[in-house]
């Protein structure tokens, strides 16, 4: 027996907003008897934008009814912009979370969400242009792509829970996990994007005025840039730093450190004597 | 909230004669069978009685064609594996597509792992193709294991029919009678069956025991390697308590086969047909097939069986469903595929499954209950339609 929490119980056995709203200007259908469940979501939006009135049906298992009843109280009243920011995550934190295999009930209330939205802009949906990936419940590498990217998912099995993907036949598995280390790749931190010279410079020379000189000038000493050339970065010392033994250690722990923090971590200090 | 229990082919309760015998194995009579002494000895004669027990249900020439394992799985798997060792060479094995896990899992297994598995298929009434079972049968094939009766459906093989034509061919022949032994006769003296596996706690004999019934002269290769016990084919000391149980179990079964095939089977049918008349759109699945006396697997068009299930649960009524969302995977039941049920009506399957504690007041009571849960999920879904029909968009 599924392990759903009192909420989820209470808005099945309760489900509040079943119906369809009689004067509807945003209808939502998605899902498909085959694939075992199916929402049917129809909103009444005002003038002004206010989501007045919202109504479902649902074909499918407790957490999908639970699912449905949860998303029309939490859209009832919105503005289509508060509405638009709604997603699967909120609508499993509403009903206290779900069993991770039921996840993809959350999802389905969103994609609803989404073509009632869509619906009443009279927009096409997005997800829909995709290329279906999982034949057996239809469902699109946009779609797949996306639900990875929201919920952070890195496992096949993470994405047949939230999308159904991949639980029928198994033969879309490789395309799934190729979809998964595309998104993965994209959220690797972002590369610092390539100076030009001209900013490099001024960066390094930036970075030296107010990181490093005022440490060097409390010890008496100074540093003076020469020139930069690729990463390699000439500088001279002066004052104290310059009869200071210690100094290539100083150049290393210090300027570099700052220079790689806040320039670039590819830059190469090299002390040049006069 | 009192309990209706119709999920008899998931497991049983207990009988209170089985474990009343069972008591005092416990304190009194805890000693180990295998043991020298008188205080341990004269438990391994009660164990010899418990065979006979189950020797007696099974129709078995001998007590000591019994062996007892730890579960129906157990009895599966020793059958197979078995088989494998003693016809080395054959790569060839046969079973149905619509088979236990047990079974089925084992044989995928087996498919990725250098063997040929032929899955026979069955019609849209859960019978077996047997023109496609004969063509199947080859030189190569090791055996077939075919499930006497289905879990979910009741559907009765003619596994004597299909046992007979492996003899000939010299292939061996298993069946899974989880389902059947208890419910149906079953005479394996007068049987061209090799191997059978019961499990207890299908006829109210307690969870962790199991039999494999190996016929006399069948080449055999134990799975439980260990000690001499069970005379060598299955190590391991015995679950006497449980051993007990089960003899007692087979025992009341025998008196009862002829309860269970006149009243529960009545009141099998008085739930099918009363749920039937009330409840428009719902069909029963393989209630064209020979069945078990117990079984009732009916679908309900347009709803999903998790969400009756949980609703039933809320009258303490308990009964299994073969949708998608009940079982954590994402189809539904192998066994309904595999018979063709569209899947307007496949996602909607709720499997009763009786037994000799059932009463009419219980069967009358899920006749009252049902038919309002079915509506008010048919109000909530958008493929419903007032008049009856199914939306013609709903794919």
């Amino acid at each position: 027996m599924w392990d759903y929490t009192d909420k989820v119980k209470e808005h099945f056995l309760k489900p509040r907003n079943a119906g369809e709203v009689q004067d509807a200007n945003a209808v939502g259908e998605v899902g498909s008897m085959a694939c075992g469940d199916a929402l049917k979501l129809t909103l009444k939006v005002d003038e002004k934008g206010k989501i007045e009135d919202a109504k479902f049906q649902t074909f499918g298992c407790a957490s999908a009814i639970a699912s449905a009843s949860a998303l029309t109280e939490m859209i009832k009243g919105k503005n289509l912009q508060e509405a638009e920011k709604i997603t699967n995550q909120d609508i499993a934190d509403f009903l206290g979370g779900l069993p991770k295999e039921k996840m993809h009930c959350s999802v389905l209330g969103r994609q609803a969400l989404e073509a009632a939205l869509a619906n009443f802009k009279g927009e096409a949906l997005k997800e829909q242009e995709g290329k279906i990936v999982c034949e057996c419940f239809g469902v699109t590498d946009l779609e797949i792509e996306r639900t990875v990217r929201e919920n952070n998912l890195t496992t096949v099995e993470e994405v047949t829970d939230y999308t159904k993907a991949g639980g029928g036949c198994e033969s879309c598995h490789d395309t799934i996990r190729e979809i998964i280390a595309r998104v993965r790749e994209e959220e690797l931190p972002a590369v610092r994007p390539k100076l030009s010279n001209i900013q490099k410079i001024r960066k390094i020379e930036e970075t030296i005025e107010s990181e490093i000189r005022p440490s060097l000038q409390q010890d008496g000493g100074d540093i003076e840039l020469i020139d930069v050339i690729g990463n390699r970065v000439l500088v001279a010392t002066r004052g104290a730093c310059a009869v200071c033994k210690a100094s290539e250690i100083t150049m290393k722990s210090l300027v570099e450190a700052k220079l790689h923090e806040f320039v670039s971590q590819e830059l190469v200090v090299e002390e040049v004597k006069e | 909230m009192t309990t209706v229990y119709m999920d008899n082919n998931a497991t049983s309760q207990v009988a209170p004669e089985v474990l009343e015998a069972m008591l005092p194995y416990f304190h009194d009579l805890y000693g180990n069978p295998s043991s020298a002494h008188t205080f341990g000895g004269q438990v391994a004669h009660n164990i010899r009685e418990a065979r006979e027990q189950v020797a007696d249900l099974l129709g078995a020439a001998s007590p000591e064609e019994i062996i007892f394992t730890s579960c129906g799985s157990e009895s599966d798997n020793t059958a197979i594996m078995s088989a494998l060792h003693t016809e080395e060479g054959k790569n060839h094995i046969v079973t149905s597509r619509v088979e236990h896990p047990a079974v089925k899992v084992l044989y995928g297994h087996l498919g990725k792992n250098g063997y040929s598995a032929t899955e026979i298929p069955v019609d849209k009434e859960g019978r077996l193709d047997m023109d496609r079972y004969k063509e199947s049968l080859s030189q190569d094939t090791a055996i077939v294991s075919l499930m006497w009766a289905n879990n979910e459906t009741g559907a009765i093989f003619p596994v004597e029919e299909a046992a007979q034509l492996t003899k000939s061919r010299d292939i061996l022949f298993h069946t899974d009678a989880v389902q059947s032994a208890g419910k149906i006769p079953i005479d394996l003296k007068n049987s061209s069956i090799d191997m059978l596996s019961i499990s207890g706690h299908k006829l109210h004999a307690p969870k962790g025991v199991g039999v494999l019934y190996v016929r006399k002269g069948t080449r055999y290769a134990p799975f439980l390697i260990g000690g001499h016990q069970e005379h060598g084919r299955r190590g391991g000391t015995e679950n006497v308590a449980s051993i007990i149980g089960l003899g007692k179990a087979c025992e009341l079964a025998g008196k009862h086969m002829k309860d269970e095939n006149t009243r529960v089977r009545a009141l099998r049918d008085k739930l099918e047909q009363g749920i039937l008349a009330r409840v428009p759109s719902s069909r029963v699945n393989g209630g064209g097939s020979e069945r078990l006396p117990n079984t009732s697997n009916i679908s309900f068009e347009s709803v999903e069986g998790e969400a009756i299930l949980l609703l039933m649960d809320e009258f303490g009524i308990c009964a299994s469903s073969g949708s998608a969302c009940t079982s954590g995977s994402l189809q539904p039941s192998h066994v309904l595929r595999a018979m063709g049920v569209p899947f307007t009506m496949a996602h909607g399957s709720i499997r009763f499954s009786l037994s000799i504690y059932n009463t009419e007041e219980e069967v009358d009571f899920v006749i009252e209950k049902v038919p309002p849960i079915i509506q008010k999920l048919r109000d909530l879904s958008p493929f419903w339609k007032p008049e009856g029909q199914v939306c013609a968009s709903g794919t």
